[in-house]
């Protein structure tokens, strides 16, 4: 990528009308695109972004490692006794709060983006509406799918030996990336509601902080006070670690999956619905 | 009976205290340029985004091609395309992904998108830049791009927002004669411009805009009669009489005399504040003049102000005022 700019030689463009006439002769338009079709294109565009400024990856892939380097040596001796025992058990937990951690950047995406002309450009396109908003959402996917498999590498080399073996590890993975997804229709609205990337960066840092703490990430719960554990349990972040550890160690919970199921379609449908009028508004 | 492009009563829409776009009635006929002059702020871009299905009005009616704005946007949607103001393509992407990717949300297959987005890009010379990032194009490049995105299905109405603004003459001119080819084919455009020449140049009719409203509407002849000053231009047979006939225009008129570009060619300015009829009597006295001189003229015309002028006496006054004197 060069950062210079391209200098226009004098005489590289001469119109020519008969050229353009060419390209212009009527054929008949092509159908309207299918809403996946759409949506797909978009995650297209979103894909293409990440090949010509891949330095956002670093966000992606940097801060999972670091995070679970931290934590594995921070707590691992005082809360396990040993790192590798408490690496069973935390992995699947700093996974979790890592990739639902980087589910803000969707926000910031959307909220620089809207700024551009290209926006308008896409608004005035007879497409699926929402299908904008699911192609940086597609995008994310992968962006996640790539931070779980970082920590699941790292967390490997450290010795965490998970007993669901490659499915159960797969299974608790794609259940993430398809929570994340879901929950990611938060920050689209925030990115469209929010003046500015500071704004949506500052929210997004309230809504998760507590979020992703306060949950069964670190500890078990019923070692924290009674108001404590009232809140962990109906968060949605500790359903989702129950359910992802439970799946990567051979497992099933139903309950946590049902509650992971249950809200992550409602974040679809109240933040989706609040991200179109919105979307439609501007 | 004329097919209108366009047709809004009593447009509005307002920022807080300010109304952007305050109360616009525009019938935009099909098929031709139309042109949207305003100064800075005048509500040009409001405008637009309204008629482009971006930005809901407060109140008042439009129709493009028939279809209500608000209640049929995506049918409208089906019909416009829109070169905004400020680059309206991906800066992070090159010159070839931005087609494919517009392509293929217009419909297209994929290899259909990159042989329209190839071909669309030869058209107009950018397929060296092709695989380069557009961050990187300058500022004409860009714009040409940005109208290959917009023509890419060709649209029944595009709008251009200030498709010249910050280009060098050269890049202006390219961007012009793409105007003039996308009209040939059909496609009414809607052109909003700072530069009164721009719109007297590509456009059939214009609407002057300012703090608003319209302030003007017509042909740009019609909006330059309508200030009541002109000139008069002359055509020799002879060039060798054009010394001999500026002295006797300039006598006729006591006005200056300006010899134009073409060797046969003069133009003479009428002085002062006459009216059109006051006009037509110097421009008649003035031929009279020629012929008792043995001057052959072959073609002649009562030429009208520049827009320039138009647009100052217009703008100097206040808007409600104007609107009684001028609009026909
Ligand atoms: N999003 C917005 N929020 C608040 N005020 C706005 C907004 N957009 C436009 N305005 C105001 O509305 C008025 C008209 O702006 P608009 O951009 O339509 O003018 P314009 O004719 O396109 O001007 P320019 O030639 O500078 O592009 C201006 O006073 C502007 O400050
Ligand atoms: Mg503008």
């Amino acid at each position: 990528m060069s950062t210079a700019t391209t200098t226009e030689a004098p005489s590289t463009y001469t119109f020519s009308p008969e050229t353009l006439s060419a390209v212009l002769a009527p054929g008949a338009n092509p159908p309207r695109p299918s809403a996946l079709s759409a949506s797909v294109t978009f995650g297209w565009r979103a894909m293409l972004k990440i090949k010509h400024v891949p330095e956002q990856l670093f966000d992606v892939t940097a801060f999972p490692i670091m995070m679970t380097l931290m934590f594995t040596y921070l707590f691992g001796g005082a809360l396990a006794g040993s790192t590798t025992e408490y690496l069973q058990f935390l992995l699947p937990g700093i996974m979790v709060m890592s990739v639902v951690m980087i589910t803000m950047y969707t926000g910031i995406a959307v909220n620089t983006d809207i700024q551009k002309g290209v926006f308008d450009r896409f608004r005035t396109l007879p497409i699926w509406r929402p299908s904008t908003m699911v192609g940086y959402l597609l995008g994310d996917a992968f962006r996640y799918t790539m931070a779980s498999t970082v920590i699941l590498l790292v967390g490997l080399v450290l010795g965490f030996r998970p007993d669901g073996g490659v499915l159960g590890v797969l299974a608790g993975i794609g259940v993430l990336v398809a929570f994340s997804f879901a929950f990611s229709w938060l920050w689209t609205m925030f990115g469209l509601l929010l003046r500015t990337e500071k704004s949506v960066m500052g929210v997004s840092m309230m809504v998760l902080f507590p979020m992703t703490f306060l949950s069964n990430v670190f500890v078990d719960p019923s070692t924290m006070p009674g108001w404590l554990q009232a809140f962990v349990d109906v968060n949605p972040i500790s359903h989702l670690v129950a359910a992802v550890r439970a799946l990567m160690n051979g497992g099933w919970d139903t309950g946590a999956m049902t509650w992971v199921t249950v809200s992550g379609v409602l974040f679809t449908v109240v933040f989706g619905a609040l991200t179109m009028r919105l979307y439609n508004r501007r | 009976m004329t097919e209108f492009a366009i047709e809004t009563s009593g447009l509005v829409k307002t920022w807080g205290d300010t109304r952007a776009v305050a109360g616009i009635a525009l019938a935009v006929p099909a098929g031709a340029v139309y042109g949207v002059l305003g100064p800075n702020g005048a509500g040009k871009t409001t405008a637009v985004k309204m008629l482009a299905t971006l930005l809901r009005p407060d109140s008042g009616n439009a129709r493009v091609f028939g279809r209500d704005l608000v209640r049929e946007a995506d049918a409208v949607r089906g019909l416009v395309s829109l070169t905004g103001q400020y680059a309206s393509v991906d800066e992070d992407l090159t010159g070839a992904e931005n087609l494919v990717l517009l392509g293929r949300l217009l419909g297209h297959r994929k290899a259909a998108a990159r042989e329209r987005g190839a071909r669309l890009l030869d058209a107009f010379g950018l397929t060296e830049a092709a695989n380069k990032q557009v961050k990187n194009y300058s500022g004409g490049m860009r714009r040409r791009l940005d109208i290959a995105a917009s023509i890419l299905n060709t649209p029944k109405l595009l709008f251009l927002d200030e498709p010249t603004t910050g280009l060098d003459p050269r890049s202006r001119n390219q961007v012009w004669d793409i105007v003039r080819a996308v009209v040939a084919h059909g496609t009414t455009v809607l052109l909003t411009t700072q530069y009164l020449d721009e719109a007297d140049r590509l456009a059939s009719r214009i609407a002057v805009i300012d703090h608003g409203k319209v302030i003007a509407e017509g042909t740009p002849g019609e909006l330059k009669s309508s200030v009541g000053r002109g000139a008069i231009h002359v055509r020799l047979r002879d060039a060798d009489q054009r010394g001999k006939a500026e002295w006797v225009l300039s006598e006729a008129l006591s006005a200056p005399v300006q010899l134009d570009a073409d060797p046969v060619a003069l133009t003479a300015r009428i002085s002062g504040h006459e009216t059109e009829r006051g006009a037509a009597e110097q421009a008649s006295r003035a031929l009279v003049a020629l012929a008792e001189a043995g001057i052959t003229v072959d073609d002649f015309s009562l030429g009208q102000p520049s827009l320039d002028e138009v647009f100052l006496a217009l703008t100097d006054k206040p808007a409600t005022a104007q609107n009684e004197e001028v609009s026909a």
